[in-house]
């Protein structure tokens, strides 16, 4: 009996009962059971996210406050380390590089500054995500949450990131003697549609990310390659003008999601970052972009729902 | 066919020749240099640096409402992943598992943090179990009490990385325990803290499982095992090698690692 084998085990223990040579796909369908761990149709699993807003909320916000508790000034950085990182830029490209080309001087550090917020908004909702499921695999592996949870939740904290270094940018703006006035509002819907262009961004990520990990190396790579190529700390058109680019590419420069963002939240709150900036139709491709990304992420993140969690 | 008492017999958990691969991914061969990688890459035809561990091969099951399951077997037999795997957290390789429900572990420590306090960890994991805010707020009090953590100050509100082991273990336990599952799976290892905590949790373990309509215990010991499960499953290298009432297969499972 020790040496007792598969199939004598089952024998040993079915029960006499009407359910007596049902195959087990008969007895789970006689019982109304389902397969355990499948994916929800498309509607289901959006009634299941919506289902966890608070858990999403709630796990940003810890995943923020986390980040900065073991230092001394604690929540402060979450305003220190933008401004820092605009100081660093300030000082490469604005005083050593002058790379403020087409730009009035006392613009640039608004230019500048506000380009690298919102530019790093994008970048770190997308090396996050792609961190998103595969650092998190204790926490897929042992709880019921639809996955999209965690790529989305990071981006909204990257969102609070944001708001944190707007509160920064604001007084910058001040400092350079650029006052609040209605066209500040147009800042809301810039960064909404950004913000629904990041977290399809971090969904597509996490998905590619839980596959292959190894792109946690390699996305800073691309990433700074994107940010050198959007304009951050420099005009595109100005930058482009008198050289000799083929059309394509200025328009690919242009109209790069990022540069589009970057560029509608300058429009919105510097004056003299006027009309003449921007490329044509850009709300129209800002919208575009978030639709686009936003819905492509989602399908593509849940088509692979029921695998999340295999190593 | 005229018997009575299989009608009762309801089916919430059928496995139907279940396998789990796990992928490791840098774990082939012993050299970790970078060399030894490239070089892996370069070789085709075998999977690039890929191992892969086949941790539950072919188990097939059926459990009942109203039973209480114990998994037993040595280290690495598959116990903790066929649980995973029938709570849907882990994908099959092959073969399929069907359930009624939602079966649920009991455990939240992945979505814990250290670094923040006691309180927002028990909202944290309250949430991250599928709990409402109002039900965490309903029951704050009754988890904070329950684990003990106030009796020495108060720790609540500190963070959690300041908590001796015991304490951190107490608070876990306490979150995970507070809600109600259909089909509860515990692991070992659970009744940790000190003597009256561990009589503490066990009398809560006993609560849970008269509420869930089936429960699965992983355990080692044997004695909590006979208290609790009237039907145990034995795994070995990931196959099923006996199934049945709980003192058989403990008999052969203890003439088995010979004590």
């Amino acid at each position: 009996m020790s040496e007792t084998t598969h199939d004598d085990t089952v024998a040993a223990t079915a029960p006499v009962s009407p359910d007596e040579g049902l195959t087990p796909v008969e007895l789970a369908a006689k019982y109304g059971l389902s397969v355990s761990g499948a994916r929800p149709s498309l509607a289901e699993y959006v009634r299941q996210l919506w289902g966890r807003r608070h858990f999403i909320l709630a796990f940003s916000q810890a995943k923020l406050t986390a980040q900065y508790s073991q230092a001394k000034l604690g929540q402060l950085w979450q305003v220190a380390t933008p401004l820092l990182n605009a100081a660093v830029y300030f000082f490469i490209f604005g005083l050593l590089l002058g790379a403020n080309r087409g730009i009035p001087s006392d613009v640039y550090v608004p230019f500048l500054v506000t380009g690298v917020f919102v530019f790093t908004f994008t970048q770190s909702s997308v090396l996050a995500g792609v961190r998103a499921i595969s650092g998190n695999l204790g926490l897929v592996r042992a709880l019921h949450f639809p996955r999209a949870s965690l790529p989305v939740s990071f981006a909204l904290q990257q969102l609070q990131q944001l708001l944190a270094s707007m509160v920064v940018l604001v007084v910058i703006m001040l400092a350079f003697g650029i006052f609040p006035d209605l066209s500040w509002l147009l800042v809301v819907p810039a960064l909404v549609l950004q913000f629904v262009f990041n977290t399809g961004l971090a969904l597509i990520f996490a998905r590619m990310g839980s596959k292959t990990p190894d792109l946690a190396q390699l996305m800073p790579f691309v990433l700074r390659t994107w940010m050198y190529a959007s304009g951050v700390m420099f005009s595109i058109p100005a930058m482009l003008e008198g050289k000799d680019v083929p059309g394509w590419l200025a328009d690919v420069l242009q109209w790069n999601p990022a540069a589009i963002y970057m560029d509608l939240v300058r429009f919105a709150m510097i004056d003299d970052y006027g009309s003449s900036y921007l490329p044509p139709h850009v709300w129209a491709f800002a919208l575009g972009w978030a639709l686009l990304t936003g819905v492509v992420g989602f399908v593509y993140f849940w088509k692979a729902e029921e695998r999340y969690g295999r190593g | 066919m005229a018997d009575d008492r299989t009608g009762a017999r309801v089916p919430t958990v059928i496995a139907d020749e279940l396998h789990i691969v796990y992928r490791v991914n840098g774990a082939k061969s012993g050299k970790g240099s970078a060399t030894a990688a490239l070089s892996r890459i370069l070789k085709r035809g075998e999977e690039r640096g890929v191992r892969t561990v086949h941790a539950v091969r072919g188990v097939s099951f059926v459990a009942y409402r109203g039973e209480a399951i114990g998994l037993i077997g040595s280290n690495g037999s598959g116990k903790s992943t066929l649980l995973r795997a029938i709570a849907g957290l882990l994908p099959a390789e092959k073969g399929k598992v069907y359930t009624d429900g939602q079966p649920s572990l009991l455990g939240v420590n992945a979505a814990l943090m250290n670094d923040l306090t006691g309180e927002r960890n028990v909202i944290l994991g309250g949430l991250a179990m599928g709990m409402s805010r109002e039900e965490i707020k309903a029951r704050y009090q009754e988890i904070v009490d329950f684990s003990g953590i106030n009796e020495k100050g108060d720790f609540i509100t500190l963070p959690m990385r300041t908590y001796s082991s015991g304490m951190a273990a107490r608070l876990r336990f306490s979150i995970a325990a507070a809600k109600d599952h259909d089909v509860l799976m515990i692991d070992e290892a659970l009744a940790t803290g000190d003597r009256s905590f561990q009589k503490r949790s066990e009398a809560r373990i006993r609560e849970l499982r008269k509420h869930a309509g089936t429960v699965f215990l992983v355990s080692h010991n044997n004695k909590s095992i006979r208290d609790t499960c009237d039907r145990v499953l034995w795994l070995e290298r990931g196959e099923l090698r006996m199934d049945g009432p709980t003192d058989e297969v403990l008999k052969e499972y203890e003439k088995f690692t010979g004590k």
